[in-house]
């Protein structure tokens, strides 16, 4: 083990994972973080906690982490390179092992020209694939950047994201292999429509053999209506909605978009669990929390595993 | 070469609204060949300020003058007749921003930048300039087919595209290339792909203007 995650038990016993996923308030009122954590008790094996998501300001990821983990629930700390220096970074990842945080996700972080504060001087001193490789340094070797001995070792199961749908797509298994080279334990997929194209980027994965070097948990967010199924098909770049989803959702009435959104989902978890390579699917539930629970249950994914 | 462009004019009318005589100085460098601050940007500002200051019943006289360069002592001494002795109230500069600087450094009377200096880079067809470069002091670019990651990527990375590239183009913005997509093209033709799969290791910045503002001393010049 190296880190002793539920996550990483789960993975490595052969479990097909879930992971869930919970974007902290604007604002600091615990109790919204408590209401939607209960939603994912029991449902999930661990909990990515957002790190100011699309660069609007919200509740610091690590200090939800704390409170998910006082709530006996396991969380999955989201790391962006956008905000902080190597300085803050490694600061942050001590302090994050310190409260008994033990899965991370290294990621780059939106552009903070979307955010809600378009005027802030971003950071980008190191990349997601440098910050993979300064957790494993501080994991394997027990050191700083700079080569200094840490006093404590930070042990974490090292995850990142990937996008199979961003272009240029015969780059993308060469940029997972890159991430694994620079130290992944694990990687989450960006949300995954386009089904054809997803078995494609996992054959190519397979092939390559990646899929032996890291478990690839396939990322899946439930349409919750034919407006949100738009907004994601034209204006997220590097997402992939295919026309037949939202054809299919304008066929059913309003007040049945969410329940066909949510059937949707789950056969998209069928599709991908009889896809070679996959390890476990991470849900993104934006703001429906609620509704994982039904998901999950409907995907015959509950209960989940106890794992000691 | 240094990328500039005009302020707004509301901007520079405000900056010199007290004054009754300023100098106006442009520059035969950079910003000439941007079309920011030349001699024709400069009697085309003067004029409009002219025109301006007339309606508003209080005249501005301007002295137009444009230097061979304004990042260089020797030039700007060549306005200190008329700064010493014709009653010159004030400077605005028509360079990049080493100009004015230049300019306060010499002279005790009030300086203003009418240009905002945007980036290093070149011009991409008429009447159209892009950034290419920031000096970070370490150029890398061969590693990457010979595009630039750090200016051109929106978040300077260095190893491959991140998720919102799509269709060539940055998330960002429709109207910027994926510096990304630009170099795997690039060494894909070049048949470097290889080299892309490699990680590319922390950068050290303390060569960029984190280490502090930066000198180039060269012992074989100095007289």
């Amino acid at each position: 083990m190296k880190s002793g995650s539920r996550l990483e038990k789960i993975l490595a016993a052969g479990h097909f994972a879930v992971t869930g996923e919970l974007g902290p308030p604007r604002g600091a009122d615990v109790e919204i973080i408590k209401k939607k954590a209960e939603h994912l008790r029991g449902v999930v094996d661990s909990i990515n906690v957002t790190d100011n998501q699309t660069s609007v300001v919200r509740m610091c990821s690590m200090a939800v982490c704390k409170i998910l983990i006082e709530l006996g629930l396991e969380p999955n700390l989201q790391m962006t390179c956008r905000d902080r220096n190597r300085i803050a970074i490694q600061s942050d990842l001590l302090g994050a092992y310190a409260l008994g945080i033990r899965n991370l996700l290294c990621l780059s972080g939106d552009h903070n020209k979307f955010g809600d504060h378009p005027q802030a001087k971003n950071v980008f001193d190191v990349d997601s694939m440098q910050l993979i490789q300064i957790v494993k340094k501080m994991r394997d070797e027990g050191k700083l950047l700079n080569g200094q001995e840490c006093e404590g070792k930070a042990s974490f199961f090292i995850g990142a994201a990937v996008n199979p749908f961003g272009d240029p797509f015969d780059f993308r298994p060469i940029r997972l292999a890159k991430k694994i080279a620079a130290g992944v334990d694990f990687v989450q997929t960006q949300c995954i429509y386009n089904m054809d194209k997803f078995r494609e980027y996992m054959k190519r994965v397979v092939d390559m053999g990646l899929a032996e070097k890291c478990y690839i948990l396939a990322g899946i967010t439930p349409l919750k209506s034919l407006g949100m199924a738009r907004y994601m098909a034209r204006s997220v770049p590097g997402l992939d909605v295919p026309d037949y989803y939202l054809k299919r959702l304008q066929g059913v009435p309003k007040d049945k978009q969410a329940a066909e959104g949510i059937k949707i989902a789950v056969e998209q978890i069928q599709q991908i669990r009889e896809i070679p390579g996959v390890a476990g699917i991470h849900l993104m539930a934006i703001e429906w929390e609620h509704r994982a629970k039904e998901i999950i249950e409907a995907a015959g994914l509950l209960p989940r595993p106890e794992v000691n | 070469m240094v990328v500039a462009e005009r302020k707004p004019i509301q901007e520079i009318m405000a900056m010199v609204a007290e004054y009754n005589k300023i100098l106006l100085v442009g520059c035969k460098g950079c910003v000439t060949v941007c079309c920011a601050g030349g001699t024709k940007e400069v009697g085309i500002l003067a004029s409009t300020l002219r025109i301006a200051r007339k309606k508003e019943g209080k005249p501005l006289e301007i002295i137009e003058r444009t230097l061979e360069r304004q990042c260089d002592p020797e030039y700007i001494e060549q306005v200190s007749d008329v700064i010493e002795k014709d009653g010159v109230e004030a400077i605005l500069s028509m360079a990049c921003s080493v100009g004015p600087q230049y300019m306060a450094k010499r002279y005790n009377i009030p300086v203003y930048p009418a240009l905002n200096t945007t980036f290093i880079g070149g011009a991409l067809e008429h009447g159209v300039w892009a950034e290419f470069c920031q000096a970070c002091g370490n150029c890398i670019i061969h590693y990457f087919g010979g595009i630039c990651p750090i200016s051109r990527c929106s978040k300077s990375l260095f190893n491959g595209p991140c998720g919102g590239s799509a269709k060539g183009k940055c998330e960002v913005s429709s109207e910027i290339d994926c510096a990304w997509q630009l170099i795997y093209d690039r060494m894909k033709a070049l048949g470097k792909l290889d080299e892309l799969a490699k990680v590319f290791p922390v950068k050290d910045w303390s060569t960029s203007r984190d280490g502090g503002p930066r000198k180039v001393v060269r012992e074989d010049m100095k007289l």
